[in-house]
């Protein structure tokens, strides 16, 4: 017998694996993409732009997904381009997480001047329109993988702090805190021991969409050609090119479209798992 | 010596108007106080301002708090929380949340006394095992092994006393410990927490407002009406006759459970208007120093 809460597991379960599974595959693709990647993705062939992908008439063999209209393959680009995007949505998601956790938490656990402050601070960060605000940002420090990282942490943490402080505020009025507190912990020991383990699930789930919107902003920003030097394959990049050739190549557009697609869902889904596989109480 | 002296205890919303009017009252070791009075009265509001848990919203004017000689409020908060730890502990009302729900139960009892009294453990294990069956508890080391949304509230209860008498406290705050407990559990508590106390002599301030477990748990009450003490008596001389009419009428609007075609008798609207005129007057005397 399958009761609701067994199936919704095996639900949850199957989410997990999938998305995990196509995150697993685009890691290990761009560490070892020198390895895995069929083709040179910088190599030009102008004999063989715009061969359609190897389930169409005319493929050209070896190249699975395709060439763009410059003959360099597509499937390549791809597995270069994933370096910079999980490069940029590791280290900006984290970074932005912990940044903007530790605000929250001392915000909604400490409360009086503390909370005063950082509460102001995101109100006021909130009012800037964050696509202007990454351009803008990313025009003062120049482009690169660094100004593109810099960004979305100065851009994005208060998307942490502001669930993450209502969060802890909820936590830090039970009655488990009070006891803790009369037992003689310290304020920081409570909100290490007693609140974080039960914000932690929250977090998860901000940190992998994170993840998503890190690989969604790199991806805008090397459309907009202000991502790395033009000559490294970007997912964002490949979207601009190939939007040129949308009539005779539509796969150079739509194969990095759907790899972004996929990539984005897999982080929002990984955290949703997550979540519901370790909370303890909906586990 | 007394376990705990308040004297002339005074607090107030930040810039707000006072939640306590100069509350004294006294208890001696091993004695249970009951703290009665409606919501918003200030009872509970004694027992975090004794166990350093007021929140931040609100702030103390004046007064004492004497744990066995020493004022707290005059201890840097260092000392005052080390104090308090090594002598309080609080029953708290809702059983729900009053538990970590990320930490097995074992861990939530022992962790104090290993991480704050300095206890091996292994005699913190062994005493809460020995504290589980206490409050009978089968099967301790499964429990220990639970988290608490796996058990149920009357459960969840039962493991805070425990944990409330682990480390031997000589002061127990009990913030209307069943309250949130349907009533077949209520008694089996009350009795339990009764039992407890008497086993291990710790004195208890009883916040609640069901007179009815004053008579059964306490040997003296506080009534309280709008932060200020109107009666410290004896339950005994209180149930027989009441001093203050606020705490006749109180005790008059307790519904009878011997006659359930007995009406309800709300506190006339006389008794209270004659109260707040004791509470105003009260605050035009301290506003004229």
């Amino acid at each position: 017998m399958l009761d609701g809460r067994t199936l919704v597991r095996r639900r949850a379960g199957l989410r997990l694996w999938l998305s995990a599974g196509w995150l697993t595959l685009l890691c290990l693709a761009a560490l070892l993409a020198p390895w895995v990647a069929p083709k040179d993705p910088l190599a030009q062939d102008l004999f063989l732009g715009r061969m359609p992908p190897f389930w169409m008439t005319g493929a050209e063999p070896g190249y699975w997904l395709g060439t763009d209209s410059l003959g360099r393959d597509v499937l390549s680009r791809l597995i270069h381009g994933a370096r910079v995007a999980l490069t940029v949505a590791l280290v900006a998601g984290t970074i932005t997480c912990i940044v903007g956790a530790t605000l929250g938490l001392l915000a909604g656990f400490l409360r009086g001047w503390v909370d005063m402050v950082i509460s102001r601070l995101i109100d006021i960060w909130m009012a800037f329109p964050p696509v202007l605000f990454s351009i803008l940002l990313i025009a003062v420090l120049g482009p690169g993988l660094m100004s593109i990282i810099i960004a979305i942490v100065v851009i994005d943490w208060t998307r942490f702090a502001r669930v993450v402080r209502a969060e802890a505020m909820a936590q830090g009025a039970m009655d488990y805190v009070a006891s803790a507190r009369v037992a003689g912990r310290g304020r920081i020991s409570t909100l290490i021991r007693e609140i974080l383990p039960n914000v932690l699930p929250t977090i998860v789930v901000l940190l992998t969409l994170e993840m998503g919107i890190a690989v969604i902003v790199e991806a805008i920003l090397s459309f907009v050609n202000l991502s790395i030097s033009t000559d490294d394959p970007t997912w964002g990049g490949m979207i601009s090119e190939g939007r040129a050739s949308i009539h005779q190549a539509w796969w150079v557009l739509v194969a990095p479209l759907v790899t972004l697609f996929l990539t984005v869902l897999s982080f929002s889904q990984l955290g949703e798992g997550l979540k519901d596989r370790f909370d303890p109480v909906l586990r | 010596m007394t376990a705990l002296v308040i004297r002339n205890l005074s607090v107030r919303l930040r810039k707000g108007p006072p939640l306590l009017r100069r509350v004294s009252l006294d208890l001696a070791p091993g004695e249970v106080r009951g703290l009665v009075g409606e919501s918003g009265a200030g009872k509970s509001m004694i027992g975090k301002a004794v166990l350093g848990i007021l929140p931040p919203s609100v702030e103390i004017t004046g007064g004492e708090i004497l744990l066995e000689g020493t004022d707290l409020l005059r201890l840097p908060p260092a000392d005052r929380r080390r104090r308090i730890g090594a002598s309080c502990a609080l029953i708290p009302q809702d059983p729900l949340t009053a538990l970590n729900p990320s930490h097995r139960i074992g861990p939530q009892i022992t962790d104090r006394l290993v991480d704050i009294l300095g206890w091996t453990r292994r005699n913190a294990d062994a005493r809460a095992r020995e504290l589980l069956a206490e409050v009978q508890i089968p099967d301790p080391d499964r429990v220990m092994r639970s988290y608490p949304h796996e058990l149920s509230g009357g459960m969840r209860q039962r493991i805070l006393i425990a944990s409330a008498f682990a480390a031997e406290p000589r002061l127990i705050v009990a913030d209307e410990p069943t309250t949130a407990l349907d009533v077949t559990v209520q008694k089996q508590i009350l009795k339990l927490i009764a039992g407890m106390q008497a086993r291990h002599g710790t004195a208890i301030l009883f916040v609640t407002h069901d007179l009815g477990v004053v008579s059964k748990v306490c040997q003296r009450l506080s009534v309280l009406y709008s932060g200020m003490v109107v009666e410290d008596a004896r339950v005994a001389d209180f149930f027989r006759a009441p001093r203050h009419p606020y705490s006749a009428a109180l005790l008059a609007a307790t519904p009878k459970y011997t006659d359930p075609t007995a009406g309800l008798n709300p506190v006339p609207d006389a008794v209270i208007e004659a109260v707040r005129a004791e509470v105003a007057a009260f605050d035009r005397e301290v506003a004229h120093g």
